[in-house]
């Protein structure tokens, strides 16, 4: 579970990274253009550290590897929210040595609330909130449906695609787009984008697998 | 004496505003500028932050003062890494960075205690500069 663990975490890195031109053309838009810059870097270093992770680190282990290298080397507001997020992630995940539905439940339950609990956003405000709470009610309910873990996946997915488009739509009220006021509108949102990436990264990655398809 | 950290997202901008804050400070007051990224890139970084509130740290305690966005982020996540009780003893002022931060260092230069130096840093919010 702990080199599937690495090999997940470097498929969500490898498309960030992949996409670090598209992340900071976004916010160049509507924000300081640094969005695919930021992340790019935190996900490099990300990698560089889980590779370099002893063997037998759980997955807890790896999540909160994870979560303090983003805080100390992605730089913009993404940096303080995706690592909270998978450091909340890594708490949740604590004792578990493998993941079913319901323990990825969990885990995303307890990173999705580090975000809220950092950013003090809720949806509709332009952020990557708008991406990743629908992505999670959608892998709940296709998960209570008793859809595999790839269809649930698939689904969130899909959930998130339409928020990133729901974002175009409104006016930023957190972060540096909210500088823009209604500026903003018609823009996509930067982090909603990079969620709705790492997120598709994963669910290719369990697609691979063959994971409960 | 309460402390003073300095969190901007460039590192110019922290170091900047020490030296100014230091032209009012007593000599053995601890003002710390934790201002960009490690590789000297320009962003905030939580570990940066929270070790600066460490060397900053006096019985009194000490207050951060933030630029833009990530900055208050950073910090908050700072104060989530910190030993609980070294987390009590530290404040966030809701205030512009640099004279905020000048009030902040002569108000505890005089050894107010650390709700007065909050209270006095956040005043800046208010200071006229042109009538
Ligand atoms: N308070 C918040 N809550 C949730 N998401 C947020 C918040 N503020 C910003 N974001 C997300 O972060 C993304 C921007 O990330 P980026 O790495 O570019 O940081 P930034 O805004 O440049 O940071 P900084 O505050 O340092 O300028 C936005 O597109 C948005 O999705
Ligand atoms: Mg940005």
């Amino acid at each position: 579970m702990s080199s599937f663990t690495v090999a997940a975490l470097e498929a969500v890195a490898d498309t960030i990274v992949q996409n670090k031109e598209l992340l900071t053309s976004l916010d160049a838009a509507i924000g300081d253009a640094d969005h695919g810059i930021n992340m790019a870097r935190g996900f490099e270093a990300v990698r560089v550290k889980i590779r370099a992770a002893a063997p037998g680190t759980d997955i807890s282990g790896l999540l909160k590897l994870t979560g303090m290298t983003l805080i100390s080397t992605v730089g913009g507001a993404s940096g303080p929210l995706y690592g909270t997020a998978f450091m909340r992630a890594a708490a949740a995940a604590q004792g578990k040595a493998t993941l079913d539905p319901d323990g990825i439940t969990q885990i995303w339950s307890a990173a999705l609330q580090g975000i809220k609990d950092r950013g003090k956003a809720s949806r509709g405000e332009k952020t990557m909130l708008d991406a990743m709470e629908p992505a999670y009610e959608a892998f709940v309910e296709a998960v209570k449906a008793e859809k595999s873990l790839v269809e649930s996946l698939d689904a969130a997915c899909e959930a998130a695609k339409e928020g990133i488009e729901y974002t175009k739509t409104i006016i930023a009220t957190k972060g540096r787009a909210s500088y823009l006021g209604e500026r903003s509108l018609g823009h996509q949102d930067p982090g909603a984008t990079s969620s709705y990436l790492m997120l598709a990264a994963l669910t290719e990655f369990c697609r691979s697998q063959q994971l409960g398809a | 004496m309460v402390g003073i950290v300095v969190v901007s997202h460039s590192a110019k901008v922290a170091e900047g505003i020490r030296e100014l804050a230091l032209q009012m400070a007593k000599p053995e007051q601890k003002i710390i500028a934790a201002g960009g990224m490690a590789d000297g890139s320009i962003g905030t970084d939580a570990m940066r932050v929270s070790e600066a509130i460490v060397d900053a740290m006096t019985d009194a305690g000490v207050i951060v003062m933030v630029d833009l966005g990530s900055a208050v982020l950073s910090t908050d996540t700072a104060l989530e890494i910190l030993d609980e009780n070294l987390r009590a003893r530290v404040r966030i002022a809701d205030a512009p960075i640099l004279e905020g931060t000048i009030g902040a260092v002569v108000e505890a230069s005089v050894g107010s205690p650390l709700e007065q130096v909050l209270a006095t840093a956040e005043g800046a919010r208010e200071m006229r500069k042109c009538l």
